[in-house]
Formats: structure tokens, sequence, C-alpha cells
């Protein structure tokens, strides 16, 4: 064993590129909140993009066991650790962090994925003070530096249209893009928004039908949720309109009480 | 056939003409590159790719299943042994007028068909429930329903394969594996696979 959890902090699980290709059995895709970060975590360890590392919201401290080369996205430079020493990975800034092990977090794949799934309990249980992981071989590449990229907090968010956009007032798109939305809580299964109701024009019950991340369901309440990684794959609510894959990771990196603002897209 | 846009990677499809599950194999049977997830729900296929190119062979492929024939291939059929003394089954009986025997007998004469999976891994929701046994959700969903309770609500029969939160109606329970990650597929029922529940 190479690292020992001390402190999981909030929560902290593994994650990589997820399932995908199992929604027709009800299986969420899971994987990095984050995986643009999460990749250029794991490219500072010489890691490949999707090896399994750990994703935390903040508070993690793990000790090392082994010599290992870590990296974080709070502390982005490839760092050997010594035997007996800590690494702590403090919340604050973005919503999701990542930690990374040259070699990668070793555990058992679950329908080929090592991600935490915890909306469906699939993969590995999220991380305990005195959970010890090994780590996989020596990539081939070497550790080098590499610059994370800094989020502004007011970069805007491209909105698209929704399948169910029709079942909303007209302009709903535009009232959306006008609006200011804060963050009211946010999880790996989705992002919960509050600033404008949106007025539905179909009150009709929707037969559950499939969702994508990304996609914004309304519930009966009228505040909006984006969902994230751990999404159901199916839903009963109308998806209003879908935040551009590029984009997600705005709204999902932003912590709960701050601000995000939509640029609606034709 | 109707295409609803649901982001640049992926469109949701309506009036698919054939049963979204059955429509779900036959484009799964193409094998076409770039296609990450079909998932076919209540009356939708969601169709999820790689990339935007991806998107317009589906479609063309979806545009051209009028050639193709989509009820072929109808899935295995898995009966499923159940003890009927669910918690719900006489208050069933008694907003059904019928007897719980009665109740029993039509839950175990109907074949039912998986529509489409979701709520959780190998989660399948049953189509070809008796129209008297059509009943909305429980007002109060429980806590924790057992793994390998058998079910009903909202037009559909359900076992649930893990013990979760719920708010159907539970008629009975077997201790068939509905999902493991070892077996290949994980999940027992898939879209179109026929269920017949049979009383122990």
């Amino acid at each position: 064993m190479s690292i020992e959890v001390v402190d999981a902090g909030v929560l902290a699980t593994v994650q990589d590129r997820g399932r995908p290709g199992w929604a027709a059995i009800g299986v969420p895709h899971s994987g990095a909140v984050d995986a643009g970060l999460a990749a250029v975590v794991n490219r500072l360890v010489g890691n490949p993009d999707g090896a399994a590392l750990i994703e935390t919201v903040g508070g993690l401290t793990v000790r090392a066991l082994e010599p290992v080369t870590v990296a974080s996205d709070v502390e982005p430079v490839a760092r050997s650790v010594h035997v007996g020493d800590v690494v702590r990975v403090l919340g604050g800034g973005r919503q999701w962090h990542y930690l990374a092990v040259r070699g990668g977090i070793a555990v058992d794949p679950v329908l080929g994925s090592c991600s935490t799934d915890t909306l469906s309990g699939l993969g590995p249980a999220p991380l305990r003070a005195g959970d010890r992981f090994a780590v996989g071989p020596e990539p081939e590449s070497p550790p080098h530096g590499e610059t994370v990229p800094v989020r502004t907090a007011d970069r805007r968010v491209r909105l698209l249209p929704g399948p169910r956009l029709d079942w909303f007032a007209p302009g709903t798109l535009d009232v959306m893009g006008a609006a200011e939305w804060r963050v009211m809580s946010s999880s790996r299964v989705g992002v919960r928004l509050a600033g404008r109701t949106l007025a539905r024009a179909v009150p009709d019950e929707l037969p559950s039908e499939g969702l994508v991340r990304g996609a914004i369901q309304v519930p009966h309440d009228g505040d909006p949720i984006m969902m994230l990684a751990d999404h159901p794959t199916t839903g009963g609510y109308p998806v209003v309109a879908v935040v551009h894959p590029d984009d997600v990771a705005v709204v999902a990196q932003a912590p709960a009480g701050t601000t995000v603002r939509f640029t609606a897209s034709p | 056939m109707r295409v609803l846009p649901m982001g640049p990677t992926a469109v949701l499809v309506e009036d698919l003409g054939a049963a979204p599950a059955a429509v779900a194999r036959a484009v799964n049977g193409l094998a076409l590159p770039g296609v990450v997830d079909l998932v076919p729900a209540a009356e939708t296929l969601l169709v999820s790719v790689s990339s935007a190119a991806s998107l317009n062979q589906v479609l063309d492929a979806l545009h051209q299943l009028g050639d193709l024939d989509v009820e072929s291939g109808i899935g295995r059929r898995v009966d499923i042994d159940v003890v009927y003394d669910g918690d719900d089954l006489e208050e069933i009986a008694a907003r059904t007028r019928m007897s719980t025997d009665e109740v029993v007998a039509r839950h175990s004469d109907a074949t039912f068909t998986v529509a489409f999976c979701g709520f959780a891994p190998g989660f399948a929701y049953l189509d070809g429930l008796p129209t008297e046994l059509h009943v909305p959700r429980r007002q109060t969903p429980r806590t924790r329903v057992p793994a390998g309770s058998v079910a009903i609500a909202a037009g559909f029969s359900a076992v649930y394969p893990s013990a979760s939160p719920g708010g159907w109606h539970l008629l009975g329970r077997s201790d068939i594996t509905l999902f493991d990650v070892d077996r290949d597929p994980p999940a027992l029922l898939v879209p179109g696979t026929q269920v017949r529940f049979v009383p122990v």
C-alpha cells in the first residue's frame, strides 16, 4: 500500500473517466465531475488523462506509506513525498479538487471503471480515514509541470435549447440568459440553481426520458437542476435547456452561494 | 419521428413508430461508430454520441428504420418466482375492489415486457400491467424498500434490484439477482426482455 487516508474531509472519492455505455440498464456515467481539470492534474504526475485519482470537495489529508509523486489542482506541480509525510487538499475557490498520485489509484474496476457512483453505490465506497490504497505501475511519461487553468468567476456559460423547451413559456431561454443564477446546492448528481421561476406552458406529467450531463431539468417547484456525473439515467421532469459540454464544469465548479450566468445560444 | 435537441452530442427522439426498446435494439445491431449510449425510455430514445459527426449517421439510420424489422429479436423470457405477501397487497386489493387472490392472479397471469431501465442499475420498467392494477405511486415513498421487492406503480411493474428508497406499492418478494457486475450482461432484465411472475 502506498497512501493512507488520514482525514477524508467533506467528500472524497476515487474517480476516472466513469462508465459510459451502460445507461440503457440504468447505470449512471459517473466519473470525475470536472474531467478537464482531472486530466490536467493527472498529466502533472505523468499519468494518462483518465487515470484513477482522488476527487474531493476539500479537507482531505493523506499520508505516504511509500515514496510517491503527487500533484493537485491546489498545488499544481509534481511533488515527491517521503514516507510519513502528509499531503493536504483544502477546499475553497472551486467546488471539486483533484489529487493525483503517479501510477494512479489502484482499485478494482467495476463495469470498466474505478469511479465511485454516489447515486447507485457502484464502485469503491467514498474514502474514510484509515483507508489504504496502492498505486498502479509507473506510467511511461515523466512527471512534468503544467499550469492549472484558472476560471474567472463570471465566465458565461453557453445554454442550448433542451428537448422540452416548448413546455415552458415563450422566451424562456432569454429569461434564463438574462437572470443571475445562484448555486443553492451542489453534489456529484447535480447542481440546484435559483434565480427565476420558469413558468410552464404545458403542465402535463412527463413520462420518464433519458438525461445527459449538463441537461437542466425543472421540477415542479420551478428551481432548475443541472445534471452532473452521477445523474440518474432517466428523469421525469422536462429538460428546458442543455449546458454546452465544454461549459458544464464552470457551473459544476461554482461553490454554493456563488452565481453563474448563461448565454443563450440558438 | 421527431428529433428534439439535447446539446451538441445528443438528441432525444420521439414518435418512433415502434417501441423505443425495439428501436434501440435495431440501432445497436448496426454497431455505428461513435455511439456512446442509446437510452430507451417510456416514449423516447436518447441517442448520445462522442462527436456531433456521429449524430447524423445515427439519425440517418433511424430514418431508414422502416426498412428494418424493428419487432424482430424480441428478448428472451425470464420467469420470476414471487412470494405474494407484500406490505401493500391488501391496500391494492381494497383500492381495486378485488380480493388479494385476484390481484395476485391478475399480476401473475400477465406477460410483461421490459420497456426501459432507469432509477437504479438493473431496475426495469415492466410494461403489460393489467389496467385494473394501474395505481399512482404511494403518497409517501418508503425510505427503504428491500431488494427483490415486486412492486407496481404508474402503469408499470418492477422488481427492486437493490435496497433503496421507493414509492411503488409492494405486492411481494423474490430472491432473484437482477444486477451483478460480474455477470455479462450485468442486468438480468434488459429492454425487450419478457417477464412472467410465478406465485410460489
